[in-house]
């Protein structure tokens, strides 16, 4: 049963289509990585999922089509953790977390007890709970990632979507984000949709992969079908050599070139 | 993760707490409301005591006790000394207040809807826009019916002026915090220059419209009974979205993905800020930095969420703008400066404070 079904998504940005008829989809509890070169159209993929872009084409998020739904409607479906977060230094990890419950409260209302209990608890639970006092702006880049993804699982919203989670943040920490989404998309039976940049890395979370380039959907699959060196030779224009790792999944070595 | 096992196992509980959890939210703590209104309630005490009239100082404070509701006081005041309590200082200190609180509370409401900390009623072209509308009322229709026209008037002008500094400010497409600021000048130039070409087709009106300009508070029971329901609506209206501009402060495109539609929040409080703008230069003429100095001071002492800027600036603009007619009126007594002098003698080396500050935060 697919949580996100994406078909002939088109999204036009100033006049120029940056993505061109998309197809994709995202069984429930599935985590598809996006892989593609810069520019190639991932972050709007996510964005336009998000609704903060309109394109044009279908997108049924868990049967029901999205340009249907009321964007708190929405929200209640679909968490984002944008690439870079506007993250205000004076607001502190609670009530940056809290935000998260805003689908869930009125124009002019207030946050309910229970909205304080949901947020404290997925702080707990993030290992945040310490931090709940402390401002934005004394994180160091992997607490902050951290906040960002406390954020949104205090949406409670089925789909998650990770523009990039890893950026910024040094080879453990990359690993620590990764683990942790990984977790709880187990847990709570979470479908995650994220871009990442790192191929080794995709491959070794997602469980379907997708290859976007130049605004069109190149190869989809498990990782092994979509990380070959010759798509990635075509798309990215790297020499690899990809190999199987002990788990049988791809992993992605960087070759120099002819000398 | 960066817990070592053990702390992970002695888990701290600080945010289920329910002490942990007060610390942890930004909210407005009612001991800062009670700080604010006393340091409002001493200045309006001050400025009913100061004038030129000496009328005793006793005799004020209880009269101003025998105004609170249930408690009377014998104030022993002569008739007359009563007449210029009741009908210059008291008006004109609730004018001062009154004008002061919409001015802070629309700079702090600009200063989310733009994610500026440099954005105020004056510097954003509002001001100038309001002031260009009611020079025309006074000049083409002048009369009563111009007179009634003021509000609307400065209704239209500040809303006018702030999307034309906003639309400009977005043509430049540079983003940053200083370019609306840019922008709001170069509309405020443009537009007070028409309203000098209009005043000056009139020179007969020119006194009147000049005495409106430099700012005053001395217009009495009138103004202020023109002005309160404008007041109380925009007032009410900003304070109740504190939330929202919280929410728009983490971004347009976060704030849509939690189900907010971002464009309509800054529409509603861009209509609340510009309303409050229009009230207070509709009695007092244009004043500056009021937008600016109050909010950031708020910031400061009692942290960045709009839910506290937005109340303590409203009680902190009152009391700032009433200290400055206060100093407006003394310092070169009998003469009186006008109060936009003694607030942008104050407001602008904050504003510079305030800039380099903002600096160091964007890059």
């Amino acid at each position: 049963m697919s949580m996100i079904s994406v078909s002939g998504l088109t999204v036009t940005l100033d006049g120029r289509d940056v993505l061109r008829g998309v197809d994709l989809d995202v069984r429930r509890g599935g985590w598809l990585a996006m892989i593609g070169p810069n520019g190639a159209g991932k972050s709007t993929l996510l964005r336009t999922l998000a609704g903060v872009l309109d394109g044009q084409g279908e997108i049924l998020i868990d049967g029901t089509p999205s340009a249907g739904l009321s964007p708190r409607r929405r929200a209640r479906l679909v968490a984002f953790a944008p690439q870079t977060p506007a993250l205000p230094p004076d607001m502190t990890v609670f009530d940056y977390a809290l935000l998260g419950r805003t689908p869930y409260i009125r124009y002019l209302g207030r946050e309910s007890r229970a909205d304080r209990e949901v947020t404290a608890g997925v702080l707990d639970r993030l290992d945040l709970g310490g931090f709940a006092a402390r401002r934005l702006g004394h994180l160091s880049g992997g607490e902050r990632q951290r906040v960002v993804i406390a954020r949104a699982l205090v949406q409670q919203a089925p789909v998650l979507l990770l523009d990039e989670p890893t950026t910024a943040l040094d080879l453990g920490h990359q690993q620590q984000v990764l683990e942790l989404v990984d977790r709880l998309r187990l847990a709570d039976r979470l479908t995650v949709l994220s871009s990442l940049h790192d191929l080794s890395l995709a491959g070794q979370y997602a469980d379907t992969m997708t290859l976007i380039a130049g605004g069109a959907t190149v190869a989809s699959g498990p990782p092994a079908q979509v990380l070959t060196e010759e798509l990635i030779a075509a798309h990215f224009g790297a020499t690899v050599k990809v190999a199987a790792g002990p788990d049988g999944r791809p992993h992605v070595h960087l070759m120099r070139g002819d000398r | 993760m960066t817990h070592s096992p053990s702390a992970r196992q002695g888990r701290p509980r600080h945010a289920t707490a329910p002490d942990g959890q007060a610390r942890a939210s930004a909210r407005l703590r009612p001991w800062w409301v009670a700080a604010a209104l006393v340091v409002l309630l001493g200045s309006l005490l001050a400025g009913l005591l100061t004038g030129a009239a000496d009328i005793p100082v006793p005799g004020v404070v209880l009269q101003a006790v025998d105004w609170l509701p249930f408690v009377s006081a014998d104030h022993g005041l002569t008739p007359v000394e009563q007449g210029v309590l009741v009908e210059l200082r008291l008006p004109r200190v609730l004018i001062a207040a009154v004008v002061g609180g919409l001015l802070a509370v629309a700079g702090a409401g600009y200063q989310g809807v733009f994610r500026n900390p440099l954005a105020d009623p004056y510097l954003l072209g509002a001001a100038a826009g309001a002031g260009l509308t009611v020079t025309l009322a006074i000049v083409l229709i002048g009369g009563d019916a111009g007179a009634a026209l003021v509000p609307p008037m400065a209704f239209g002008g500040a809303v006018g002026g702030v999307f034309l500094a906003y639309a400009l400010g977005h043509t430049a497409r540079r983003g940053g915090t200083a370019t609306l600021v840019l922008a709001g000048v170069a509309v405020t130039s443009f537009l007070t220059s028409i309203q000098t070409f209009v005043q000056q087709l009139k020179v007969e009106e020119l006194q009147r419209i000049y005495a409106w300009i430099l700012g005053d508070v001395g217009g009495g029971w009138e103004d202020l009974r023109l002005v309160a329901p404008y007041a109380a609506f925009a007032a009410v209206a900003m304070l109740l979205h504190g939330r929202m501009l919280d929410v728009l402060s983490v971004g347009d495109d976060e704030a849509v993905s939690l189900g907010v539609r971002a464009t309509r929040v800054r529409l509603a409080v861009l209509l609340a800020a510009s309303l409050a703008t229009a009230a207070a230069v509709a009695v007092s003429g244009l004043i500056a930095f009021v937008g600016i100095v109050v909010p950031h001071l708020v910031r400061r002492l009692a942290g960045g969420s709009y839910r506290v800027v937005l109340p303590l600036s409203l009680i902190g603009g009152a009391a700032f703008l009433v200290l400055a007619d206060l100093v407006a009126r003394t310092m070169l007594a009998p003469a009186e400066l006008p109060i936009g002098v003694v607030t942008a003698f104050v407001g602008a080396p904050f504003f510079v404070f305030v800039l380099r500050v903002t600096r160091r935060v964007d890059t």
